[in-house]
């Protein structure tokens, strides 16, 4: 490209995205902080009065503060899921990749067929129940964790590929057993695929909606994803308020996003240069 | 082997039991406690109500649009975002961001921007002159529509993809190019596409897994309506769910998961064996 058609691209594109990508992120912003009537006529205007505060408000207190204990709710869930996974995971890529047994190719099957095979909800609803686990926290918890394992699975054990068996030679030869050789030494290696493994799949967690509208249905127990629908009446959506609450459940996922974006690439993109 | 346990419990207790426990229960009528045989009965029904084979074909189209889609601007994306152009961390940054953001939170945004009166894409349109379809309200867009936010939404993923695919491209073969003066179109048709090509694969057949089960984006915008016309399979799924016909729910269950098998195994068998042939 020459300069000057090098910074025509670069000027077109900037203005391409911010229409298409930054605009809808604005309107978001500036109806969130907007009155009730502005808020209704849904244009891209600038607010002429700031109701932050008490859009905010408004939006917490709503039927008995559920706002905040979907937070909590959600908050629980996604740290639960996401160290169970963590802990699952590395010490099954972990097996798997050290020791070669006739389980492998039935494992590397089931971890292919996880990432393929649509989960069946209502068979799932059924496990649950006889479990004694519908509608339950810890329930949600393991469900999130057996949907999350193969791609986990995945992430770790492409890392753990990396690191130099003579490692765990000279942990064994100076008397750790496996547990201890696994939780000493494997495992803080691990450090970076960790960090990876953490921002993806709580990202994943956190934004989950047909997890919890199937296995966590009521308002006791609802999740951030399920609020929104507070605001949605069928004659009269509350446009300020959906949109502060959009807001709210947008910041945790930026904040991931803001610190940990090149790990968020990195994992999602790793294997797809092997395929 | 008993490293394993744990998640080996997890695992098969809460996906592959409800997974082969599907099979069984998709031919029965069944209110989870009490299921009763009957056959092939629920599938029928799935292949003969319109508003059920519908979903089907929607399905498929979503799936095939929203794939192709995101592998065609993925790629133009992952170009411009490797060339050296300006404010390029801003743009990566701003095309990957919505993957992040809750498909809920994207739906509902989309589903007021599209309103099609009040919607800021009609009244922008209205300003140039342009009358703006009902973008969700009109049975022959609605679909269409949806499938649209979905590749705003999920663009970025590929992108990022083919960026990774495109960086690790050894740079002797663009100096070897520039030397037998190739310009950029024969550098992307007979280097960076074909070298390009496991990530092609990646990107073809996450959307497409993605695509087939999509759920949550469309009932958010428009709960599979008018009508049924942007119904799919996972939406009927959970409106039989709620409807209490948990034998029909659970057939439709077996159905996408038969069609994501069909369409993806072989479709990754096939790009594979490609692979080695090069």
């Amino acid at each position: 490209m020459t300069r000057k058609s090098s910074i025509l691209v670069s000027l077109v594109s900037i203005i391409v995205s911010v229409v298409v990508f930054l605009i809808p992120f604005a309107f978001i912003a500036m109806t969130a902080v907007k009155s009730p009537d502005e808020a209704r006529a849904l244009d891209f205007s600038w607010p002429s009065e700031w109701p932050i505060v008490e859009n905010f408000q408004t939006v917490i207190e709503t039927r008995n503060y559920m706002v905040v204990a979907a937070f909590i709710n959600s908050t629980i869930l996604t740290v639960s899921s996401v160290a169970l996974l963590v802990l699952f995971g590395a010490i099954v890529a972990y097996v798997l990749q050290r020791r070669a047994s006739r389980l492998n190719g039935l494992i590397g099957f089931l971890v292919l067929a996880g990432l393929i095979i649509p989960p069946a909800v209502v068979p799932t609803i059924w496990v649950l129940q006889e479990v004694h686990l519908f509608k339950t926290l810890s329930g949600m918890i393991l469900v999130e964790v057996a949907y999350g394992l193969p791609f986990t699975v995945l992430l770790f054990r492409a890392f753990v590929a990396t690191i130099p068996r003579e490692l765990d030679e000279a942990a064994i030869i100076d008397g750790a057993g496996p547990l201890r050789l696994f939780f000493t030494v494997i495992f803080p290696m691990l450090r970076s695929v960790m960090i990876t493994v953490i921002v993806v799949q709580s990202v994943v967690i956190f934004n989950d909606f047909a997890g919890p509208l199937y296995f966590l249905p009521g308002d006791d127990a609802a999740t951030v994803q399920l609020t929104l629908y507070n605001f949605q009446g069928q004659y009269n959506t509350q446009y300020n308020l959906l949109f502060m609450n959009i807001l709210l459940i947008t910041i945790p996922p930026l904040v991931m996003f803001v610190f940990f974006n090149k790990r968020i690439v990195a994992g999602l993109t790793s294997g797809a240069i092997k395929g | 082997m008993w490293f394993y346990l744990p998640a080996a419990i997890v695992y098969s207790v809460l996906f592959i039991v409800p997974t082969l426990a599907s099979f069984y229960f998709s031919l029965t009528t069944w209110t989870l406690f009490d299921s009763y045989f009957i056959g092939l009965d629920n599938y029928q029904q799935f292949f003969n109500e319109p508003a059920l084979y519908k979903s089907l074909i929607n399905t498929i189209i979503y799936g095939v649009v929203t794939s192709g889609a995101k592998v065609i601007i993925g790629m133009a994306l992952a170009l411009l975002l490797t060339a050296p152009v300006i404010g390029r961390g801003y743009l990566r940054a701003i095309v990957f961001f919505p993957v992040l953001v809750s498909t809920i939170g994207v739906g509902l945004t989309f589903q007021v921007l599209m309103d099609p009166f009040d919607g800021l894409i009609n009244t922008t349109l209205a300003q140039l002159g342009i009358d703006g379809p009902g973008w969700l309200t009109d049975p022959s867009y609605a679909l269409l529509s949806i499938a649209a936010v979905d590749v705003w939404k999920g663009v970025g993923l590929a992108t990022v993809i083919y960026i990774a695919g495109i960086v690790s491209i050894p740079s002797e073969y663009f100096e070897a190019a520039k030397v037998d003066g190739a310009g950029a179109w024969q550098r992307f048709r007979e280097i960076i596409l074909p070298l390009s090509r496991p990530a092609t694969t990646t990107v073809i057949l996450l959307s497409l897994i993605g695509g087939l089960r999509s759920f949550d984006l469309i009932w958010a915008m428009t709960r599979g309506g008018p009508g049924f016309t942007s119904d799919v399979i996972g939406s009927v799924i959970y409106k039989q769910y709620q409807a209490g016909f948990y034998g029909l729910s659970t057939a439709g269950n077996v159905v996408l998961f038969i069609l994501v098998a069909a369409i993806v195994f072989p479709l990754s068998r096939l790009f594979n064996r490609r692979e080695v042939d090069l």
